[in-house]
């Protein structure tokens, strides 16, 4: 696990309560995530999701435990780890062009107002915004056009790890379908390693290589990570014929909807809390069936690491 | 009438207005009786002599077209044109206002960035704040013992409070985000103030700043009225001094045209710096 390219080592947060006693969100998370891996996380409200997104991006900092990305410690943002925030964060006195021209500047200061211009007007044509509203500022645009514009400078930037807290928790479900085939299009044209947070189990199945699970807090921990088996082009209207589609979705619903509550509140006791990985496959590994769970009968593997 | 649009109608209710205060105005001034109808008594009385009234709206027309048509006279110390008085105005306003601007801006942004700041500075703030800037004055006039900068002094320090508590205030209230958006692209203290929380700070400053210039016009025509010499307000005074209401009523007129100015000035950088969330 150690020396995957992005590694978080016993992570543990805890927050002052008020009452004396500290409340622990999460406590010696440990996982990976291997370059070029789009991985989402998937879990309950206050199970401390955006608390290690916040680590990730280097904003806020962990009670123990340190993140190693690329061989080096993370502390304090940094230009590598590019951040799309939920309410897309757009400087709403700089048109949609500007915002992004923003970021490519402070990512690239050598370069000549004309190649950051240039740069930036590609990437925003390649989530699909061009011509004049390009040059509208963020009230003028529509949510989706906003947080079009909020991928664009975070993927202009060419970070290593791309960071995204929800991405399209404001959107309605037409748009955010929209722009989740614009994120699969721009994300297979590049090596992008991404990083997560939803709340949408389609979304997740959609777009990820690797599904975290995390438990329900406080002791959040993430308890499994699924791998996705369904091959890459995907389209949301193919992947639900694909036989491993419900097999996963049904695992994932079943895990939040009674798991997550099950193992919560499980003390890490100085062990460390890696994920348990999954992988379900009904086409490939027929003979292997070693389930240690009835409830998904002979399609599912486990893999203790 | 319905045809017309809301400030085409606005503005000719605005006129009907002006028409209509100007006559009740001149109607309200009792005429002066002719001597051939004073009675024997009257005229021994002193009843001939023209009396001190307010003058009718006419004469001040007329005195502020003299005044307008030459604003730049100048016959001596106390009689130089409209135009020069108000000049010795602003540049005294301008110059106080600009100086505290830039202690205010500064000052305002430390504050709003540091809460530590912001605690030890706030006592202080909300002493001084209320001390009419007038009571200055003779603190001033002893210490620099020039009239001209005691005055300049005195718009320095009313203007200097709204614009510092504005300046807080807004750098304060930068939402967290954008601040995020800094860090995350790297940004130093320096560029993060300058690209991020000036620009996000800059409608609530702008308006602490239209606050002063609006006030430190209020206290300009007081500060003068007492160092003297030159400007608008010494000029109110002087013709107080001369009797010549028409004067003062033309010179009061013109405080309040130069004071719209000003202010709308400000409210055009209030739109350019303006943002919808």
């Amino acid at each position: 696990m150690s020396n995957a390219f992005l590694s978080i080592e016993n992570l543990t947060q805890r927050f002052p309560s008020g009452k004396g006693e500290d409340l622990t969100v999460f406590e010696n998370a440990s996982f990976g995530i291997e370059k070029g891996e789009f991985v989402c996380i998937l879990g309950h409200s206050g199970c401390g999701k955006s608390t290690i997104m916040n680590i990730l991006a280097g904003l806020a900092e962990p009670t123990s435990g340190v993140v190693v990305m690329d061989g080096k410690e993370v502390s304090g943002p940094s230009l590598d780890r590019g951040v799309v925030f939920q309410n897309y964060s757009l400087l709403p006195w700089l048109s949609a062009l500007k915002n992004v021209t923003f970021g490519v500047a402070a990512r690239y200061p050598g370069w000549p107002a004309a190649k950051v211009t240039e740069h930036s007007i590609q990437y925003l044509a390649m989530v699909g915004l061009e011509g004049d509203t390009i040059h509208r500022k963020p009230a003028q645009l529509s949510g989706g056009m906003r947080q079009r514009v909020s991928i664009a400078r975070a993927f202009a930037n060419h970070p290593k790890l791309l960071l995204l807290d929800e991405p399209f928790g404001a959107l309605d479900a037409l748009t955010r379908g929209t722009i989740q085939d614009e994120l699969l299009k721009i994300w297979s044209g590049t090596s992008q390693t991404v990083f997560m947070i939803t709340h949408d189990i389609d979304e997740a199945i959609l777009l990820a290589d690797r599904i975290l699970l995390m438990t329900n807090g406080p002791y959040a921990r993430v308890a499994e990570s699924v791998e996705i088996t369904i091959p890459r082009p995907r389209r949301r209207d193919e992947i639900i014929d694909h036989p491993n589609y419900y097999a996963i979705r049904n695992h994932l619903v079943h895990f939040l909807a009674t798991r997550s509550r099950e193992l919560a509140g499980q003390q890490a006791r100085g062990e460390s809390n890696s994920p348990r990985t999954v992988r379900i496959d009904r086409l490939g590994d027929a003979k292997a069936e070693d389930s240690d769970d009835p409830r998904h009968g002979s399609h599912l593997r486990a893999v203790n690491q | 009438m319905d045809r017309l649009s809301t400030n085409q109608r606005a503005a000719i209710l605005s006129f009907v207005i002006l028409v209509l205060g100007l006559f009740v105005w001149e109607a309200a001034i009792p005429a002066q009786k002719a001597a051939s109808e004073l009675t024997e008594y009257e005229r021994l009385t002193g009843g001939g002599a023209p009396k001190a009234g307010v003058p009718p709206p006419s004469q001040v027309i007329v005195k502020a077209w003299e005044q307008l048509s030459d604003p730049f006279y100048d016959a001596g110390p106390n009689d130089k044109g409209i135009g020069i008085q108000i000049a010795y105005s602003l540049y005294r306003v301008l110059s106080g206002y600009f100086l505290a601007a830039l202690v205010a801006i500064p000052i305002g942004f430390l504050i709003g960035m540091s809460p530590v700041a912001y605690k030890a500075l706030n006592p202080f703030i909300q002493v001084l704040r209320p001390i009419s800037p007038l009571a200055w004055m003779p603190l001033a006039l002893f210490i620099i013992q020039d009239s001209n900068a005691s005055a300049i002094f005195v718009i320095f320090i009313c203007s200097i409070w709204p614009m510092l508590i504005n300046t807080a205030f807004g750098v304060a209230g930068v939402r967290k985000d954008w601040v995020n958006v800094a860090r995350t692209h790297e940004l130093g203290p320096i560029r993060t103030a300058v690209t991020v929380i000036l620009p996000a700070a800059a409608p609530t400053i702008v308006t602490g700043m239209r606050i002063s210039i609006g006030i430190a016009w209020l206290v300009i025509v007081a500060a003068e009225m007492l160092v003297g010499g030159t400007g608008i307000g010494y000029y109110v005074w002087n013709e107080w001094n001369n009797l010549d209401l028409t004067s003062v009523i033309f010179s009061i007129l013109m405080i309040g045209v130069v004071g719209m100015a000003l202010d709308a000035a400000f409210g055009r950088l209030q739109r350019a710096v303006a943002y919808a969330e």
